[in-house]
């Protein structure tokens, strides 16, 4: 069974591990410290100390707030909202919805039809990263992407307890 | 001595185990692996625990048998798609069709063949035809359960001392099946009568032979015979290399230990796939949707099938508490009257393929995970036709954009749980289908259809940019084939192969580039041609801040003058079409018709020589901020001509000086231009929730293009969950609604709705 220390983790998440490597980590049975390293990891490198409940997605991450709250927040420190809402919602939202924007994206002919079809770009009010990009019809919902069942996953799977504020 | 009323009767004999039929070992599995929970009940694995290492010899020999089956078989084709592209696949089935082991290949069929085998159970094929040892059967049937009209299944059943010990299939997909149009994936065909010759688990042959009715109907049925024959032999070939396998091995084991293993590999596959649902993912949902093209408007179809329209397929995974996955598609929208349908085998099977490359990449493939899942796929819809009147000639047109969005909701667990070398943005669009027929370049009856698609490009992952123009997800083992070997096949000369700039998504990782191909008409007669492909929408996401791939266009000039061209020694158009902003093609000749547009799905036109069309092969969904990439890579990117220079700019906020045509980084200006760009992006965007204000207007206003409004309505009038959230989210008031009879287009075939008293159509 595989097993990476964090100086390995820290690589794969700066994308510089060399492709054998990576080979190497696709093909090998999962190591299951995995999580724990890697949310080691990222607590290690983001400025403030709310724990990290669950990574959410790149620059995204579920954390314990003192107050009992598990909210979604930025590596920037921008905080969004309760991980059951939807933090695109608590977002800046800009909207490519004309032939212009989207050659500003694509070539000609390459881009969707805005009629069709138009790109949503949301961003960190925080840090102006784009966090998400979806391409729908007008009218769509903003779909919530992601509803981790937290208490399960610690609990039942990794049969760990969920890490909490430090006094 | 006088003989006894059943010895006169002569009733068939069972040819299950222990005197039962097929029939009553189907009921029986189902219920017991229901019932248990674990298939046929098995609630442990006493072979397995035993004797592992006989039992996984046993594994090793069928698996390794039927790989083998399929690398020897499709030496016998001489079509390039199974020959080169290694388009077909073989699977041992259990008496009652529950799949056992698969070869490498297009495993989708490991479904669509077990449905066949299913199907013919169920109508009691032991009773009439009958069902004997040495027969051969045959389908193609989109209704069965198959994916299109050219997946031609061969069947064999494996008999031991009377009783059935299972099945040998085997699947090539052919490149004519005699459809209103040439080609294996045709465009033209709306209804299942256009689709082409489809046999529906037919008895083709006794002792081994083929009837001579059989072959004498189907080779009058399909262009392109020659193939046909010999992918016929290909499939027959295999199906006895693995008869042959599974006989061997019955005499070196044991028919009861055959048997026993047949029902433990499976419950070992059914555990295999919990146990790596559980190492991989996080529990709870993922929510995802996707969406693709229909622009039938302008096609030369029936009328009832002249609209534009958009397959829409939303996706809800449940990763439940007990690991077990369930995806649940309500909201998807209606079947239509193109080509693009699929069955609930099909769409489930192809899931198969993807899991296969990502949740569980080992070689157990079988039906044990197929027990551990459950799907929700709601009757009416575009992979659930109501109506056998269903087209499905190029099903993949809308499978491979349903897929798509399921690889993101799976990366946001692998992203979650630290396994980033599993994140993988989506699938592109494996698109364009160039195809077409006639009398081609040696004067034979023929069609073809390109399979470069199998080349496109891979969504990013979170860790490195997606492989370019190398592989399709329907066949992991994708090649685009050698140019030469085309060329003898097609009567179409190459003007080039070309890697399209910025045809993968933007991101900190990039979606592999897709490509493009120039074919020159050369040799053929009658011949006609068309495209198939997404057009005007991105049929992926990109995925955590990452672009969706380009989408598609369409260029074709026919009537041209390259051949005087040639003769004056002037230039003509070669290689890709590099940006389209400023395209060169036509500054190197002219043509009396040409058409670039993004009519990226076409029917028949004449095509004779030196007219030109261009193949397009899409790329792959990107990954994360294009803000985030590592300038130096931008810079590769840009030398290596996988992007344009203005947008190396200004998606990539990367600066450069250029010297004789190589491009230098400027670090300075790229961090102050990153700068600015973010400082942009606050300025231009608002809050969400004042966009959604006047989003909300617009649809109160019903302002949206008529397409559009089209696809809400078939979603609200197949679904009432749909409906609830799309109004709960946009607090639209109760009476406000949009139905498809007030859209002014056809709604022939429109049998399904919630509005309406349902009216019940049979199959």
């Amino acid at each position: 069974m595989a097993k990476y220390d964090k100086r390995r983790i820290n690589e794969l998440i700066d994308g510089t591990l060399e492709f054998y490597q990576l080979k190497d980590m696709m093909t090998s049975h999962k190591d299951p410290e995995r999580f724990e390293v890697y949310r080691e990891v990222l607590q290690d490198r983001v400025s403030w100390d709310d724990p990290i409940l669950l990574p959410y997605g790149l620059h995204l991450y579920i954390v314990q707030k003192a107050n009992g709250d598990r909210i979604v927040k930025c590596d920037c420190g921008h905080e969004f909202c309760g991980y059951k809402d939807n933090w695109k919602l608590h977002a800046r939202i800009y909207v490519r919805d004309t032939e212009e924007k989207m050659n500003e994206i694509y070539p000609k002919l390459m881009s969707p039809d805005p009629e069709w079809q138009v790109i949503r770009e949301y961003y960190c009010p925080g840090c102006a990263s784009q966090l998400d990009v979806e391409a729908v019809p007008p009218w769509y919902p903003i779909v919530l992407d992601f509803e981790p069942d937290i208490d399960t996953f610690y609990n039942e799977w990794l049969k760990k307890p969920l890490p909490t504020v430090k006094a | 001595m006088a003989k006894t009323l059943s010895d006169v009767q002569q009733t068939k004999q069972p040819i299950g185990w222990d005197g039962k039929t097929l029939k009553q070992m189907r009921k029986e599995m189902d219920e017991v692996s229901r019932e248990t929970g674990h298939y046929a009940g098995l609630k442990t694995l006493p072979f397995k625990e035993t004797d592992p290492i006989r039992f996984e010899k046993i594994y090793s020999k069928l698996r390794g048998g039927v790989v083998h089956a399929r690398e020897t078989a499709k030496k016998v084709a001489a079509s390039p798609i199974v020959e080169q592209e290694g388009e077909l696949c073989f699977s041992l089935y259990t008496p009652e069709a529950d799949s056992i082991v698969t070869s490498t290949g297009i495993i989708i069929h490991v479904g669509t063949m077990g449905a066949a085998i299913k199907f013919m159970i169920e109508n009691d094929y032991e009773d009439n035809p009958g069902i004997a040892d040495k027969d051969i059967f045959c389908n193609n049937d989109n209704h069965v359960g198959n994916v299109h009209t050219c997946d031609v299944h061969t069947l064999v059943p494996i008999f031991w001392e009377g009783e059935v010990v299972g099945w040998a299939g085997g699947v090539t997909h052919v490149i004519d099946t005699g459809a209103s149009a040439p080609g294996s994936m045709p465009m033209g065909p709306v209804q299942r009568y256009d689709d082409g010759y489809q046999v529906t688990c037919r008895k083709i042959g006794q002792n081994d032979t083929l009837s001579k009715d059989w072959i004498l109907e189907s080779t009058r049925s399909v262009r392109a015979v020659k193939y046909w024959t010999l992918d016929e032999k290909t499939r027959i070939a295999g199906c006895h290399m693995i008869r042959d396998l599974v006989l061997d091995l019955i005499k070196e084991e044991g028919v009861d230990a055959y048997k026993q293993f047949m029902r433990e590999i499976i419950e070992d596959g059914r555990r295999g796939f919990v146990n790596q649902v559980k190492t991989m993912l996080v529990p709870g949902k993922y929510r995802q949707s996707s969406f693709v093209d229909v622009p039938f408007k302008d096609l030369d179809l029936p009328s009832f099938a002249k609209l534009n329209s958009i397959i829409h397929t939303p996706s809800e995974i449940t990763v439940h508490k007990d690991a077990q996955l369930e995806i649940d598609f309500e909201g998807a929208n209606r079947w239509g009257w193109h080509p693009f349908n699929a069955t609930p085998v099909s769409i489930t099977s192809g899931i198969w393929v993807m899991l296969s490359q990502t949740l569980v990449p080992n070689d157990r493939i079988n039906d044990g995970a197929y027990y551990a899942s459950k799907f929700g796929i709601p009757y009416g819809s575009w992979f659930n036709p109501d109506d056998i009147r269903s087209a499905h000639s190029n099903t993949w047109h809308a499978l491979v954009a349903a897929w798509s969005p399921l690889w993101r909701g799976l990366s946001r667990s692998y992203f979650s749980r630290g396994y980033l070398e599993e994140v993988n943005a989506g699938n592109a669009h494996t698109s364009n289908w160039l195809m077409g027929g006639g009398y081609d370049q040696y004067g034979q009856l023929s069609a073809m259809n390109s399979f470069e698609t199998s080349s496109c490009g891979v969504g990013a992952s979170a860790v490195q940019d997606g492989i370019s123009h190398s592989a399709a997800l329907w066949n992991p083992e994708g090649d685009m084939g050698d140019m030469e070997i085309w060329e003898l096949l097609e009567p179409l000369i190459f003007l080039g192969r070309q890697i399209l700039p910025g045809s993968g998504g933007a991101g900190k990782y990039r979606g592999g580039n897709g490509w493009q191909s120039l074919r020159l008409g050369w040799g053929a007669q009658e011949w006609t041609m068309f495209v198939a492909g997404s057009g005007v929408m991105a049929t992926d996401g990109g995925l955590m801040g990452g672009y969706p791939a380009a989408a598609g266009y369409r260029f074709q000039a026919n009537k041209t003058n390259i051949k005087e061209r040639i003769e004056k020694g002037l230039p003509i158009p070669l290689g890709g079409d590099v940006d389209p902003d400023n395209p060169t093609f036509e500054d190197n000749m002219e043509a009396e018709v040409i058409h670039r547009d993004r009519q990226a799905v076409s029917t028949q036109e004449q095509f004779g020589d030196y007219d030109v069309i261009m193949n397009y092969l899409r790329g792959g969904p990107g990954f994360g901020d294009p803000l985030e990439r590592d300038p130096k890579l931008v810079e590769n990117d840009l030398n290596e001509k996988y992007i344009l220079l203005r947008y190396a700019e200004q998606v990539f906020g990367c600066v450069f000086t250029e010297e004789k045509g190589v491009y230098t980084l400027d670090v300075k200006g790229t961090q102050e231009k990153r700068k600015e760009i973010r400082k942009q992006r606050l300025e231009r965007s608002v809050p969400t929730k004042e966009w959604m204000k006047g989003e909300r207007t617009k649809i109160l206003n019903e302002d949206a293009a008529l397409q559009v409004r089209h696809m809400y309505a078939q979603s609200f009038a197949l679904s009432e969950k749909f409906t609830d959230e799309f109004k709960g989210f946009w607090d639209i008031p109760e009476e406000w609604m949009i139905y498809e009879d007030d859209l002014g287009v056809p709604t022939l075939g429109a049998h399904i709705n919630r509005f309406k008293q349902s009216k019940k159509i049979s199959n």
